[in-house]
């Protein structure tokens, strides 16, 4: 009884928050100026129970299975959801449902968290149904919005068609072997012609849900329109648990068969950073653009998660921890310039820093670590997943991925520029932040600085394994 | 000695900066930041001699290093070398005089100091640094402030060059990275200079990384054929933004050339001098004759300077101890002329609002001091003995005609054809300038230097004319270093 309290522990945290979100909104209702302090104050809470006891141990006969490492990769997505809550501030205050709005992010929350934890292809297929669903719903929030209402439209189809994949794959995979147990499939893999089709099936789903290419087409629809909270969720915290949850997939229960998935991920890595660059250097649109530019990033993952070891594991771990602070960020800015004027293009951006020096410099700031320039952490991190892709003496793959660092550059430069250095008779005026808004701010910052300066935050991974 | 305080005070100077409230506080803390920077560098020096003087004949002095990574064996690991004296010597002189001279900037003047100073910290970490990873980490962390100063200072079509010089950069970077993750696996995982120094690695190998290695650094330090970001880079920088891209930028890559391609990878260097040698001589005349046509006083040294680099890379490919001492004489003497030249040039634009050649004249009627020094500047540039351009000139070609082959003999005839090339254009250009009737009445009203551009011009005099009166010092802090490299070249 004792273990399963500590093993569910964050599962348990999430639950209880959700139900006493419940009670209150069954309730007479509170207003949102009430209503926020406390969530955010909350999920703090949460965010600091993470760090502690965390200890290693396995659930209902191996179907849920827990780890300092997977106790780690859940409190970063504790921590990307309490940023979120931080930096919307603006937005969640005229919301007419903020209560549903945490309802549903916490429920996809608590998918995600059962998603990394999950030992068995059953539990993993429902909370990986569990952590979209809600999801594809907040893309609808805005309901005055028709782009909103065909953004999550575009989610429920594409997240349906990629469970039909995903389910025909595990049929496959059971039909083989007779076992839909993680432990147990590594033994019972035979390497067949069909396992092999099953597993190209079960990554396709991974694919969907990590936008990479050649299914990524829904990702820039639905995040430009859904709300930029509900957008940065996706591409920060759905992705990151997404990326966890393939590593383990793929180091353990697919390790009969590294040769084969080895390739695959080459391939789709080499075309995610390259599409992902191409299209987002068009983009006018900040939501677009970063969407695409998340795209390249998930690119950037693979490099990491084709080295195949724990060195693997530790650098996509370490990149993700910092893409959430980075992405954050530069969302956060979005969100601040889009509620209060309205405005998303890169043109309009024009000038900021003659206006808006603080905002300036924390998109700049993210944007320089996004593209990996020192002394942001995007650097190490960008390093530590080169370092990790090039394990495997592949100089031809480790050169295309640096190329595609420099195809980044060049876009993020084009944001830079807009803000540093090209004129504008009508910059966008001047903005007061709320100061949660700026503590947000100012926690990724130091996230972005620090993060890769210490050195030892990447031992810290390595120990967890 | 610590050289920690390397980057400890530009460090403390750049917090400071951003603490100032006025612009006039910005620029004294500015300026006692870099002043107490070149004492700093003048102490090394003597603590670096003294040393010596004591028979410590380590390769590297004042080691220091500290885990960083551990589980990927990545150490903080700094140390320096004659080598490395001399370029944290030229580092501090560029950066106070860069300081100096933009003594008027008004635009954003906190933002500009704060990244000039970020700029000098960056040369110092990849000076000092002898683990690769950390040497890179230096080399990139200027990449941000370079593109700005162009961007934001700059003149001209800035947002083009600036975004040139920094893809163009970060595409050397791009070769480095992978050449050194190449290096990181072949030597079992080891990123220090030291321990990689130690490892034979099989010339298969080395045939790989090699060129990744030396044309990655190569782009830096404008390796023909990718040298076109130079003359947009230069021109299109504030005068201490130009002056740093030449004096120092361009150093960190022909540092690296040496100190991490050659030194680590000799065979691949021996595979490769051919190569070296003939795009260098390419640069060193195209250089020349391409400058031969420029009218815009930036543009005029930007191209010399492709032409000037050309020699040491030139030298470096001769992969003799005097060449290789000659390479990095010519890098630093080519640092402190170039940087003179930029501020000269900066100080007569600010004036007369004009780098063409054609619509200046007699000016040496209205500001001799400044006149004098661009003559001085010119003459170095030509190599005129007694000034440090001759003295390193003429260590490379001495290096480059001890190998008899006819291939080598040929390049160095021809480089020392350019000098030809060199006094015609840098004659007329400053002749033009400076003599001759006025051209324009309101030219009369010119002023000549002001304080601190004089403070400016005569600590780069003095790095230029010492080094031409009495060379002897620095070939006693360079010569070391190029022996250890020459010899792993030859196998002992």
């Amino acid at each position: 009884m004792n273990d399963l309290l500590l093993l569910m522990k964050s599962e348990l945290v999430i639950t209880i928050i959700i139900f006493g979100l419940l009670f209150i909104k069954v309730g007479k209702g509170m207003r949102n100026e009430q209503l926020l302090p406390i969530i955010q104050l909350v999920l703090l809470v949460n965010l600091i129970i993470g760090f502690f006891f965390n200890i290693e141990g396995s659930l209902f006969g191996d179907m849920f299975h827990t780890s300092p490492l997977i106790a780690f990769e859940k409190n970063i997505l504790n921590l990307g959801v309490y940023l979120i809550a931080l930096l919307n501030t603006d937005w969640l205050k005229k919301t007419n449902h903020l209560a549903e709005f945490f309802l549903l992010i916490l429920a996809a929350l608590l998918g995600m968290f059962c998603l990394i934890s999950s030992g068995n292809l059953l539990i993993f297929y429902l909370s990986l149904e569990l952590a979209t669903i809600p999801v594809a719903a907040l893309a609808n929030f805005d309901l005055d919005k028709k782009s909103s209402s065909e953004g999550a439209m575009k989610m429920i189809l594409s997240s349906a068609f990629s469970s039909g994949i995903l389910l025909f794959g595990i049929s496959l995979i059971y039909g083989i072997t007779g076992s839909i147990s993680f432990a147990a499939l590594p033994q019972l893999a035979d390497g067949s012609p069909l396992f092999t089709l099953a597993f190209i099936f079960l990554f396709t789903a991974f694919a969907f849900k990590l936008s990479i290419v050649p299914f990524h087409f829904w990702t820039a629809d639905v995040y430009e329109g859904s709300p930029i909270a509900v957008t940065s969720f996706l591409s920060v915290v759905s992705k990151a648990s997404v990326a966890f949850i393939l590593l383990t997939v793929l180091y353990k229960v697919f390790l009969p068969i590294e040769h084969i998935w080895y390739y695959l991920i080459i391939i789709v890595a080499s075309l995610t950073m390259l599409i992902g660059n191409l299209f987002a250097m068009r983009q006018q649109n900040m939501k677009r653009f970063l969407a695409f530019s998340s795209i390249a990033q998930v690119g950037f993952i693979l490099v990491g998660v084709s080295n195949g070891t724990e060195m693997g594991v530790s650098s996509v771990v370490y990149f993700i921890l910092i893409y959430l602070f980075s992405n954050l960020a530069a969302f956060g800015v979005v969100a601040v310039i889009s509620e209060n004027k309205q405005k998303e293009n890169i043109d309009d951006y024009k000038g900021l820093y003659s206006t808006n020096p603080f905002l300036s410099w924390i998109l700049a700031i993210a944007l320089f670590s996004l593209a990996g320039i020192p002394p942001t952490a995007g650097f190490f991190g960008k390093l530590f997943l080169l370092t990790a892709g090039g394990s495997k003496a592949n100089f031809g793959f480790i050169i295309f991925a640096a190329l595609n660092m420099i195809i980044s550059l060049y876009y993020y430069l084009r944001v830079t520029r807009a803000i540093f250095m090209d004129k504008n008779e009508f910059p966008i005026e001047k903005i007061k932040t709320n100061a949660s808004v700026q503590m947000a701010m100012v926690i990724c910052a130091v996230g972005i600085v620090l993060v890769g300066l210490m050195g030892w935050v990447f031992d810290y991974i390595q120990t967890l394994h | 000695m610590n050289v920690l305080l390397f980057l400890g005070f530009p460090l403390l100077t750049a917090l400071f900066v951003l603490l100032s409230r006025s612009n006039q506080q910005v620029r004294v803390v500015a300026l006692i930041g870099s002043l107490l920077q070149v004492v700093l560098a003048l102490l090394l020096l003597f603590a670096f001699r003294v040393e010596r003087g004591n028979n410590n004949a380590a390769q590297f002095l004042f080691e220091q290093q500290y885990p960083l990574i551990q589980s990927l064996n990545i150490h903080f690991h700094v140390g320096v070398d004659g080598i490395s004296v001399s370029m944290i010597l030229l580092t501090a002189f560029v950066v106070l005089a860069g300081v100096l001279v933009s003594w008027n900037i008004e635009k954003m003047t906190k933002e500009f100091y704060f990244l000039l100073i970020l700029l000098a910290l960056g040369a110092y970490g990849f000076f000092i640094s002898l683990n690769l990873f950390v040497l890179f980490f230096f080399l990139e962390i200027s990449v941000i402030p370079k593109y700005l100063l162009i961007g934001v200072w700059g003149s001209g079509k800035k947002e083009y060059s600036a975004n040139k010089l920094v893809l163009m950069l970060m595409f050397g970077s791009a070769l480095i990275l992978v050449g050194m993750l190449g290096l990181y696996f072949v030597g079992g995982h080891e990123f220090d200079l030291v321990n990689l120094s130690r490892i034979i690695i099989e010339p298969a190998r080395q045939t790989i990384l090699f060129p990744l290695l030396f044309v990655g650094f190569g782009v830096f330090t404008a390796l023909f054929p990718l040298h076109t970001w130079v003359p947009d880079g230069h021109s299109s920088a504030p005068t201490a933004g130009s002056m740093f891209l030449a004096g120092i930028s361009m150093k960190l890559g022909g540092y690296g050339c040496l100190r991490v391609a050659v030194y680590l990878l000799p065979d691949g260097a021996k595979q490769y001098a051919d190569i070296i040698i003939l795009l260098s001589s390419i640069a060193i005349l195209y250089g020349a004759f391409v400058t031969m046509m420029q009218r815009d006083l930036k543009y005029i040294n930007a191209y010399s300077s492709i032409s000037h680099v050309g020699f040491s890379l030139l030298a470096m490919g001769m992969l003799t101890q005097t060449a290789i001492t000659g390479a990095l004489m010519q890098m630093i003497s080519h640092g402190l002329m170039t940087a003179l030249f930029f501020a000269v040039i900066g100080m007569i634009y600010d004036r007369t609002h004009t780098r063409m050649v054609d619509e200046m004249g007699g000016l040496m009627k209205v500001m001799p001091f400044i006149t004098t020094v661009l003559f001085i500047v010119g003459l170095c540039s030509l190599g005129l003995p007694g000034l440090s351009g001759f003295v390193a000139e003429m260590t490379v070609f001495v290096g480059s005609w001890q190998n008899d082959h006819i291939f080598h003999r040929i390049a160095t005839i021809s480089a020392a054809m350019s000098i030809v090339v060199t006094a015609v254009y840098i004659l007329r250009a400053v002749a033009r300038t400076a003599m001759g009737t006025i051209t324009h009445p309101e030219f009369e009203e010119l002023k000549d230097a002001h304080w601190n551009e004089k403070f400016a011009a005569m600590i780069l005099l003095l790095g230029i004319i010492s080094i031409g009166i009495a060379p002897g010092w620095l070939n006693d802090l360079l010569a070391p270093g190029a022996e250890i490299i020459s010899n792993r070249i030859a196998g002992k």
